[in-house]
């Protein structure tokens, strides 16, 4: 059963890899808008980790023709990305783009903002000060890891704060919701016309979850709350932001599985006695290891947070003489 | 070697195939298996004429990519030479292109000659175990660590918020039992800012010295700092089972504050 699922998890990753070419000599990151549901589009990011050839563009962004304006989701990793989102866009619906949401503050999800500066571009309140606080930080990151694919690009954080709440878009219903533990805001929509659930950053699929600003704890409950929503909801597509598109739970119990097991191997570790570079070299359980950006984004996670549990097992300070 | 000589030897390599087999003969790296242009200078200050070689018994274990470059995990395991020219007398871990090379000195004494640590890496460079057997030859091994860098030329957390003041020469200790087979593992975290000197406006401050003592006084280990150790230095020794009594964490920083602290059995 397990062999079958990898099997078709491989023939649509690699179906997805098809549809996108990146041309560096262009900076033409080929973007393809895929129907998903009833003027609802979504452009497929590589699930894989950040890299020259795929651009940097691993984020999956979408966007929804309302019948009253478009309503764009997350932006991309760079200026180059949104102007072709936006390009894109316009191709397949002449409706003007009414608002642009990023659903948190990690780079790739409002790095293309420049291209929607004359358009309402919104986040939530923590997820802005966020993206203020730590923009250039990303923006060094991402031309070192990136090269020219960055070129002009400056960090543009969302302008408008958005709340929580319903709003009735043309013939769209659609909801956003805040959660937390992936980052300390992370923004959630639902489309109850489509049944369509835009998870961002808290779920991810066959993809190592990223885990530079997580509250582990916040995490799994919020992952419990999107759960529930998918059942009393009625979801029937679930759009991470990184990681192929689903239906149901498949998505958000991989992520739960990953961060349970995650903390559970850096306690016990910690409670051994063993060094942060003795657990970066301990083996991956078989069921994760052909996820994507395997064992990179492990080693980032282990690296930033193994040593709070190492600090933890060590006790108070000793008795000075 | 001087650049005309590269110059020289350049053309050489491209007048014609006769001269191929010269070029390849040419090795500015002194032989080192990472193909570093600085190992030469390295072995020459730290190992002067002394007799050594490359050792796949010295294993130096560093992740593949430094994902935070002001703490990055290291592992020294010389354990292979137990039987090798009297034993592991020193291990001295140097890294080619950090602005600062030396990163510390570990006598190892009664423990194995093995050796968990942090440092901070300034740029992606070799970095070297130098480790000297007691007939007094040297056993060298290597490991590539990448790294986006930086890490020596930043304040840490704790100068960067000013809490240092308040913890400063702290320890925490403690002991777990068979991590290795037969072996008792101590980890020691002393806190200290570690300061570089490459910061503007902040002097280098860092622990010069650390050792363990016994309640008879008889050190078990001694360990020379420099300034490329991480802040708060969590650093893991391996050693024997039998119990000491009345273990007692001794040192100093370059500005003469002691560390003085009793270890728990």
């Amino acid at each position: 059963m397990r062999g079958l699922l990898l099997c078709m998890v491989a023939v649509f990753t690699s179906a997805a890899m098809a549809q996108a070419r990146p041309d560096l000599a262009r900076l033409d990151y080929d973007l393809r808008p895929r129907p998903i549901a009833e003027r609802t589009w979504v452009i497929e990011g590589a699930v894989e980790d950040f890299s020259r050839a795929n651009g940097c563009n691993i984020i999956n962004t979408a966007f929804i023709a309302t019948g009253a304006g478009v309503v764009v989701v997350n932006t991309g990793p760079s200026r180059a990305y949104g102007e072709q989102q936006r390009r894109a866009i316009e191709r397949i619906t002449r409706e003007p783009v009414v608002r642009v949401l990023s659903l948190n503050l990690h780079p790739d999800y409002f790095f293309g903002n420049q291209a929607w500066a004359d358009r309402p571009t919104q986040a939530l309140a923590g997820s802005i000060g966020g993206m203020q606080a730590e923009g250039r930080a990303y923006a060094d990151n991402l031309y070192r890891l990136c090269g020219d694919w960055m070129k002009g690009t400056e960090s543009t954080p969302s302008r408008d704060v958005v709340e929580p709440g319903v709003l009735q878009i043309g013939s769209h219903k659609l909801e956003l919701r805040r959660l937390s533990g992936h980052t300390s805001d992370d923004l959630v929509l639902i489309d109850h016309t489509t049944g369509v659930l835009f998870a961002g950053g808290l779920v991810f699929a066959d993809r190592v979850p990223t885990t530079p600003h997580a509250d582990f704890d916040a995490w799994q409950a919020s992952l419990a709350k999107l759960s529930q929503w998918i059942e009393d909801d009625r979801i029937r597509q679930v759009l991470p932001s990184h990681g192929p598109l689903h239906s149901g739970v498949g998505g958000l119990d991989q992520t739960r599985d990953w961060l349970r097991w995650l903390t559970a191997h850096m306690r016990e570790s910690a409670e051994r006695g063993l060094d942060l570079s003795e657990v970066l070299r301990l083996p991956v359980p078989e069921r994760f290891k052909a996820w994507a950006a395997q064992p990179a984004e492990l080693h980032r996670s282990i690296t930033q947070w193994y040593p709070r549990y190492e600090q933890q097992v060590l006790g108070g300070p000793a008795t000075r003489r | 070697m001087t650049h005309d000589n590269t110059r020289r030897l350049l053309l050489g390599a491209t007048l014609g195939a006769a001269s191929a087999p010269l070029w390849a003969a040419v090795d500015h790296t002194g032989g080192d298996p990472l193909g570093s242009m600085q190992w030469p200078g390295l072995r020459k200050q730290y190992l002067g004429d002394a007799p050594m070689r490359f050792s796949s018994a010295v294993v130096v274990s560093g992740p593949v990519f430094a994902d935070d470059a002001m703490n990055v995990p290291l592992l020294v395991d010389a354990r292979g030479l137990g039987n090798t020219g009297g034993g592991v007398a020193r291990i001295q871990v140097v890294v080619d292109r950090n602005p600062v090379r030396e990163v510390l000195t570990f006598e190892p004494l009664k423990a194995l000659p093995m050796l968990a640590f942090r440092i901070r890496l300034e740029q992606a460079s070799p970095v070297r175990a130098l480790v000297q057997t007691r007939d007094g030859a040297w056993h060298v091994g290597s490991t590539w660590v990448q790294a986006a860098g930086g890490g020596c030329t930043v304040p840490g957390a704790t100068r960067a918020d000013g809490s240092w003041s308040r913890t400063l020469n702290q320890v925490q200790a403690r002991f777990f039992n068979n991590v290795l087979e037969g072996s008792r593992r101590l980890r020691v975290r002393v806190m200290h800012p570690m300061d570089t000197g490459l910061v503007a406006g902040i002097p280098a401050f860092y622990i010069e010295q650390l050792q363990l003592v016994d309640g008879a006084g008889a050190p078990w280990w001694r360990l020379a700092l420099h300034e490329p150790v991480s802040e708060n230095p969590l650093i893991t020794f391996e050693l024997p089972p039998q119990n000491g009594n009345g273990f007692r964490l001794l040192g100093r920083d370059n500005n003469g504050n002691r560390i003085d602290a009793e270890v728990g059995a």
